[in-house]
């Protein structure tokens, strides 16, 4: 950054009030951070802004991937189980031992843990991109994740291996027994963490990396060995995975076989997905929404994964670059000053949208409950409808009849809208 | 002097299907060179055998005397062989700067990196900066590659295949589907920036082909017919009969 002002032409050359901004918002969400705890300072919250945490560095990790060299693994839980593994072991061998080493540094065992496993099989796994690695990764997760159940002696089997994360050596005299301290060290990680990723897209390799995700067989013949930018971006996103599982192992003093699994893998590519690949904060987006959505909404339903399933297809479909892609997609017109044109047609098109959403959510419930032999009410929106009434049938019926019909019409004006108003930002030269 | 391009006996088969037989070209250093030769001729693939993007199935190809057949396309690449592609061929998402960039990276040492920010490399932004000018799209450069104009396109893909220095470029047909104007443009743009450099190029275009290179080859059913000035080849029997005439009716 030191030579932006200096600059010919570079792209840092109109730097010094981007740069600003830039730090700007780096500095606000370290603020934001430190802050949270003592706004919301319940035990529960703190354990979910924990959660949220882990969720991040992980769904960033996973971006290293998917979004920045464009690779689809099925197994990057794989680094993130083996990370926490490495920590709990660490832990474990710290206290057993005596090793002067305190808590803080054990997330960075889990990165070197899923870092070697990472330089043991990416070369193999990176020879290829396309389905070719998702295949791959599919097999080493599945691989990786049976044996966690038969190697009993390093997985600890079905019960996982336990640590005690107080009895470790203290740091500044904390215990990191109360979880406010555990929140503080995922906090001063993850700071750590997206920084250093962050940065990582922004090195010669990051850079080769995009061109690897964008044109594999061109990327050839500008000097570049595409095998080995992918490997490199696998052994980054296996560090940073192993971290996000050191971090999780810190937090729940357990690692065991549901780490590497499957489910966790399918669940940062969900995250990443939801939230975006294209921008680097979209992971973080994703990340905070799935983590919430999963501690929220299975409090309040049985079949929150259904819904999970429903806002992903949704994503794919109506928004493939995810909350940030529809974020920024605003960005332009928003400068060219004519986002205020599309704004009231958002409104309108809102209205049937929810109403759709609460019949479709009522036909849902009413269906799982039916099945599950339940007769307890659908609380929607605090209002309880009876699951066995017609009335509730009858009303659903008319929501998503209803909702879909009006919804269509609406968001076409949207789209009308929306086009009216890019044609300004075009005019305006704010969109290509 | 070696020759900068030394194809020796070449032969490349799918199968039982020979698509290059017996092929033999030297190219000097320095020389323009053109390859010419009706549809399906084998031109592309030719180009594809020295760069390294197929194997030849036997026969050697040299550049700048070592030989080079059966190397990667990165490791020609590295040794200073740059080729373009028929189809655009550049990073679609990344904007016109980045492409640019990406191609100067690996020549000015930069290679794998991860230590270096790539905003702060005096000599990479200086370098990109300098093509950008080259090809005429600095005020595109923020602009993502996918979304520039044909024209354009065709330009970033002679920019990035020049951008890292290679002492030997090779371009297939850059001004296929071009405009006359734009097709005068882009051939003043190779002429311009290919000045001290070995070029090879294969083009359809017989005014660009015989207003550009010193040398011409005649390239038929994967087999050299003709190798030769302009002139020569103006006037060989064996190509008017095989190419030219067929055209200039």
């Amino acid at each position: 950054m030191t030579t932006a002002t200096t600059s010919v032409s570079g792209p840092a050359a109109n730097a010094a009030g981007e740069n600003l901004r830039f730090y700007g918002v780096w500095l606000a969400g370290v603020i934001v951070l430190i802050v949270l705890p003592l706004v919301f300072s319940s035990g529960g919250s703190l354990t979910s802004f924990s959660l949220i945490g882990i969720a991040i560095v992980f769904a960033l990790s996973y971006n290293i991937l998917l979004g920045q060299t464009g690779l689809l693994s099925f197994g990057h839980a794989v680094h993130y189980g083996l990370g926490g593994f490495t920590a709990c072991h660490v832990m474990n061998a710290i206290v057993s031992h005596g090793w002067p080493i305190p808590l803080p540094f054990i997330p960075l065992f889990g990165g070197l843990g899923g870092l070697g496993f990472a330089i043991l099989v990416g070369w193999l796994m990176t020879k290829r991109a396309g389905t070719v690695f998702a295949m791959i990764s599919l097999g080493i997760g599945e691989l990786v994740a049976s044996s966690s159940l038969i190697l009993r002696s390093v997985f600890g089997g079905e019960a996982g291996i336990t640590t005690d994360r107080t009895a470790l050596p203290r740091m500044f005299g904390w215990t990191f027994g109360p979880q406010i301290q555990v929140y503080y060290l995922i906090a001063f990680w993850l700071v750590v963490s997206a920084i250093a990723m962050y940065a990582l897209t922004r090195t010669p390799l990051g850079r080769i990396s995009n061109a690897v995700r964008d044109n594999p067989e061109r990327v050839q013949f500008i000097g570049y060995d595409p095998h080995v930018v992918r490997y490199l971006a696998y052994c980054f996103a296996g560090f940073f995975a192993g971290i996000a599982g050191g971090l999780a192992a810190i937090s729940f003093e357990i690692a065991n076989s549901a780490y590497l699994g499957a489910i966790q893998s399918g669940l940062v590519l969900f995250a990443t997905f939801i939230g975006g690949t294209a921008y680097f904060f979209g992971p973080i987006l994703g990340a905070i929404l799935v983590t919430y959505l999963q501690l929220g909404l299975t409090s309040v339903t049985s079949v929150w994964q259904l819904y999970f399933g429903i806002i992903f297809i949704g994503i794919v479909m109506f928004s493939p670059g995810g909350i940030a892609g529809l974020v920024m997609m605003h960005r332009p017109l928003l400068r060219a000053g004519s986002l205020w044109t599309v704004i009231p047609s958002y409104l309108v098109a809102i209205v049937p949208t929810v109403a759709l959403a609460c019949g479709v959510i009522l036909v849902i419930e009413t269906i799982a409950r039916h099945s599950g032999g339940e007769a307890s009410a659908i609380n929607l929106f605090g209002i309880a409808f009876n699951p066995k009434s017609p009335a509730t049938w009858i009303a659903a019926a008319v929501l998503v009849a209803g909702g879909f019909v009006i919804a269509r019409l609406t968001w076409r004006r949207v789209g009308e809208a929306w086009d009216r108003a890019a044609t300004v930002a075009r005019d305006r030269g704010y969109l290509a | 002097m070696t020759a900068a391009i030394e194809v020796r006996a070449v032969e490349k088969r799918f199968g039982n299907v020979g698509i290059i037989r017996d092929l033999n070209l030297s190219i000097a250093q320095g020389e323009r060179h053109a390859i010419i030769g009706p549809n399906g001729a084998g031109k592309s693939t030719t180009f594809n055998l020295i760069s390294g993007h197929i194997k030849p199935t036997s026969g050697e190809v040299r550049l700048n005397g070592d030989v080079i057949s059966g190397l990667q396309p990165f490791e020609i690449n590295r040794r200073g062989l740059s080729r373009s592609f028929q189809v655009t061929n550049v990073f679609a998402r990344m904007t016109v700067w980045e492409n640019v960039r990406s191609a100067v990276l690996w020549a000015t040492g930069h290679r794998y990196a991860f230590w270096k920010n790539v905003d702060s490399l005096p000599e990479v932004r200086e370098r990109t900066a300098r093509i950008l000018e080259d090809i005429h799209l600095t005020h595109r450069r923020d602009v993502p590659a996918g979304l520039l104009t044909y024209a354009e396109q065709r330009e970033l893909e002679i920019g990035i295949t020049i951008a890292g220095g290679a002492t030997v470029v090779m371009l297939d047909e850059p001004t296929a589907g071009m405009s006359h104007a734009e097709t005068e443009r882009a051939v003043s743009l190779i002429r311009r920036l290919t000045e001290g450099r070995t070029l090879v190029i294969v083009e359809h275009d017989m005014s660009v082909v015989f207003g550009l290179a010193d040398r011409i080859s005649v390239l038929v059913y994967g087999h050299i017919i003709a190798s030769g000035t302009p002139e020569e080849i103006r006037r060989d029997p064996k190509v008017r009969e095989a190419y030219l005439g067929e055209e200039a009716h």
